[in-house]
């Protein structure tokens, strides 16, 4: 099953895409930042990339961009969890090589139908 | 279907909590003058946490309002709105009632909505009103760009779409693949691969995309709809979507054959490979959604509903370590089982190298297993930003809080039971420690006034100072206060220390007027027995115009106590090792005895009472005679006495039980441990035990005199 990196500095957010995807059958890698995310990214095979935008140290637009350059994650999907307010974000999340977006507040139904968009 | 959201809610009630304490500390932080974009960083991140939070898990009433308090902080985060003092008063209050209605909501209680409305429409009333440079524009550009709606509400149309991603398109992640699959949800289509760009396979850089589509799609479809399935890559493909009036069957023939070029096509793509059964995918993937829904449904029926029990949160690393000593424990366990099978005394060195070992085990796995209580002081320290602010501002004085040591771990019940007790503290410092801008000015101090609360460890101890640089305690007042309430005598001549300690006594305040800030019932003689009960202490040190500070000393964990055993007859007491000033041989010169039958012994300046064990338990001792015999000399509650015993055994750590709800309350003994021969032994209370002594009755005017005449 494919392996997703969720990255959110929230740890009930975590929680739930956590459960909601491993429900779903997926394997699940956590990181409450960027920094994080990137290292565990290094060291684990993802097939997709889940991330929060706000988050302390390294958010989520920085680390789409640091992902990128990694060869592995070339052309992983990197979808990035955003808010309606956070118009302009979807458009520099894209500019730094995402993939798409998920508008939060979300339910687990359309976070799976999401992802299932993106990889099988 | 779905999964039940509110067994996260826990979490986030919890992490909610902690955002609202860091935007409020962040908040007291932020300096409006000038503004680090850190500081504003921070409080913007922990309200659109919350709000992202509270939206997902369903509690719209948090949502709704953080929204305003979100919209307005991004704002000043922009740098499209000033920081001004009264904003950051508003979002402090914001941050109250997010705080209150996350409480209530937690607890099922009724919100405060008339305080809701109220608070909710100052932001509104502060959003609108000074209005930010060119936001309407702004605003309404930015909602078309996320909505591009134009309504055609057709019923069964056709629509040709083309669609060429532009070379970069697969460095987003995206596969167009997936979005024609995407796309033959919406209804029947027909697809058209363009290979005009496709370049020789020599010149082909199979990182890029080279291919183009021309789509034509039949059904009952809004254009939004298709849109939305482009949303993604928008900007990474040249997108086009026109309405046909009937299908054009020329185009058909040709479609089917061209598909599949596509796909042997993309074999050589690194993305679009393993693609080839995709299409099947399509027709499937609305089953395998329900089978993976019905999944999650079980799991989630399986997990047991979250308990609103107390819970703390255990760094991994203590949870870790203690993992790793349970397997340290196994397998001295299975070695000594080893042992004692088939024992033969040539293995006794072995024997007892593994009872060390067990020993060595056990104490390390005690220690973590208290380490996991234990909480950094942050916990208590937290609360105090805000208190000093709005106290501060209450009583017109400027005071700047200094918190150190906030890393300092301590046991989380001595935590919540010391909250109070340093509240109480830092208001009394506020209150009477502090002074006036304008008189410190006068007296050539800088206007604002500091207040410092520092921990740190200390042996076995944890310590809290309180130290403010304010007016100090003045002693001659104190002095005339206690002989006033009659609580010393007007001879008592104390020395400077003794008299600061009489701000504990009960029925002394030293404020001159009861003020709305402390000496509110609670007095200095609650917070110190407070932190007697915790079997703690605390100590003033005080200079008139320097400042004053109140020094706590409290155990790590109430549950463990490092205590001295001593024998009286064939009892064992344990006395706790804090309590202890030294141990000494009774010298009959320094013995003297008072009216009854109370004794005293001189301790260098000092006369302190004689508290025979054997008298106050009624028991057998060995001796009875005070000379020669030992005297260990406690402290409690500020005051000294010597309990006389007949032999000091060893020091250890004990483990206490209580006395109160196994057999009942006795007096002079605040618990019971059980040593390692299995015989209960009593602990002493010792500043119960000092009350308890003759003495007491005598009052401390005959000590004093005494102890003056000495001097």
């Amino acid at each position: 099953m494919p392996t997703i990196l969720a990255v959110d500095d929230s740890a009930s957010m975590r929680q739930m895409v956590s459960f909601t995807l491993k429900g779903a059958g997926y394997s699940v890698v956590e990181a409450v930042d960027g920094q994080d995310a990137l290292s565990k990214a290094k060291t684990a095979k993802i097939d997709l990339v889940l991330t929060d935008v706000n988050m302390p140290k390294m958010d989520g637009i920085a680390l789409i961009k640091a992902l990128r350059v990694l060869p592995t994650f070339k052309f992983t999907p990197i979808l990035m969890l955003t808010t309606e307010s956070g118009a302009e974000k979807k458009v520099e999340g894209k500019a730094a090589g995402a993939t798409g977006w998920i508008v939060k507040p979300f339910n687990p139904d359309q976070l799976l139908a999401t992802i299932k968009k993106v990889i099988r | 279907m779905s999964i039940d959201i509110s067994q996260f809610l826990a979490t986030f009630y919890e992490e909610s909590f902690e955002g609202l304490d860091i935007m409020e500390s962040e908040l007291l932080n932020l300096d409006s003058s000038s503004v680090d974009d850190e500081t504003i960083n921070n409080i913007f991140r922990a309200a659109h946490s919350i709000k992202g939070g509270s939206g997902t898990f369903g509690l719209k009433e948090v949502s709704n309002f953080t929204h305003v308090l979100e919209t307005l902080l991004d704002e000043m985060r922009s740098g499209k709105r000033k920081i001004s003092q009264p904003a950051v008063e508003l979002m402090l209050t914001s941050v109250d009632v997010i705080r209150e209605m996350m409480k209530s909501l937690q607890s099922k209680l009724p919100l405060d909505q008339a305080r809701i409305n109220m608070v909710h429409a100052k932001l509104e009333e502060m959003l609108s009103g000074e209005e930010p440079k060119k936001s309407p524009e702004q605003q309404s550009a930015t909602s078309e760009a996320i909505a591009p709606i134009i309504k055609t509400s057709n019923i069964g149309t056709s629509y040709k779409i083309k669609f060429t991603p532009k070379s970069h398109l697969f460095r987003t992640g995206n596969d167009p693949l997936r979005i024609l699959a995407e796309l033959s949800e919406l209804g029947d289509m027909e697809v058209i691969a363009n290979l005009d760009k496709l370049p020789h396979l020599e010149k082909l850089n199979p990182e890029n995309s080279y291919l183009a589509w021309e789509i034509m799609l039949h059904g009952v479809v809004e254009e939004s709809a298709i849109k939305d399935v482009f949303s993604w890559v928008e900007d990474d493909a040249d997108i086009t979507i026109e309405t046909v009036s009937t299908s054009s069957s020329n185009a058909q023939d040709n479609a089917s054959a061209l598909t599949v070029d596509v796909i042997s096509e993309s074999v050589t793509q690194p993305e679009v490979k393993a693609a080839s059964g995709e299409r099947d995918n399509v027709n499937r993937s609305s089953v395998g959604q329900e089978n993976a829904v019905s999944k999650t449904d079980q799991s989630a029926v399986r997990r047991a509903a979250p308990s609103d029990s107390g819970s703390i949160r255990v760094g991994i690393d203590k949870v870790d370590a203690l993992i790793d000593m349970v397997g340290e424990l196994v397998i001295t366990q299975s070695m000594l089982n080893q042992i004692g099978e088939k024992f033969t005394l040539d293995k006794l060195q072995k024997l007892q190298d593994g009872l060390v070992e067990l020993e060595r085990h056990t104490r390390e796995l005690q220690e973590n297993v208290m380490r996991i209580r234990m909480l950094p002081i942050s916990f208590a320290f937290n609360r105090f930003p805000r208190l000093v602010h709005d106290i501060g501002n209450q009583l017109g004085k400027k005071v700047e809080l200094k918190l150190s040591g906030e890393s300092t771990e301590l046991d989380k019940t001595v935590m919540e039971r010391i909250g109070d007790p340093l509240v109480h503290l830092v208001r009394n410092s506020l209150d009477h420690g502090i002074e006036l801008p304008e008189k410190r000015r006068k007296i050539g101090k800088p206007e604002t006034g500091h207040v410092h609360l520092n921990a740190f460890h200390q042996g076995g101890n944890i310590i809290i100072e309180i130290t403010d640089d304010g007016a100090g305690i003045d002693t001659d007042k104190i002095r005339c206060k206690a002989i006033e309430r009659g609580i010393i005598g007007e001879n008592d001549n104390l020395s400077k220390e003794k008299t600061l300690e009489l701000i504990f006594a009960p029925g002394l305040s030293t404020a001159e007027q009861v003020s709305d800030i402390s000496g509110r019932g609670v007095g200095m003689d609650v917070v110190r027995r407070n932190i007697n009960e915790l079997g703690g202490t605390i100590e003033i040190i005080s200079e008139i115009d320097v400042g004053t500070t109140f020094r706590v000393r409290l155990p790590l964990t109430l549950a463990i106590l490092d205590g001295q055993l001593v024998r009286v007859g064939s009892e064992t007491f344990i006395v706790p090792l804090v309590s202890i000033i030294e141990s000494l041989q009774v010298k009959a010169e320094h013995v003297k005895s008072i009216a009854g039958d109370a004794e005293l012994y001189r301790l260098r300046n000092e006369y302190i009472p004689v508290i025979r064990l054997h008298k106050t338990f009624n028991i057998e001792s060995d001796s009875t005679k005070l000379v020669g015999g030992l005297l260990v000399v406690v402290e409690g509650e500020g005051r000294y006495g010597g309990i006389f015993v007949d032999e000091l055994l060893g020091q250890q750590q004990v483990v206490i039980k209580s006395l109160e709800s196994n057999f009942k309350k006795v007096e002079g003994i605040s618990g019971a441990t059980i040593l390692g021969d299995g015989t209960v032994a009593l602990i002493v209370d010792t500043p119960g035990l000092i009350k308890l002594s003759k003495l007491n009755q005598h009052s401390y005017s005959e000590l004093s005199e005494l102890s003056s005449a000495l001097a």
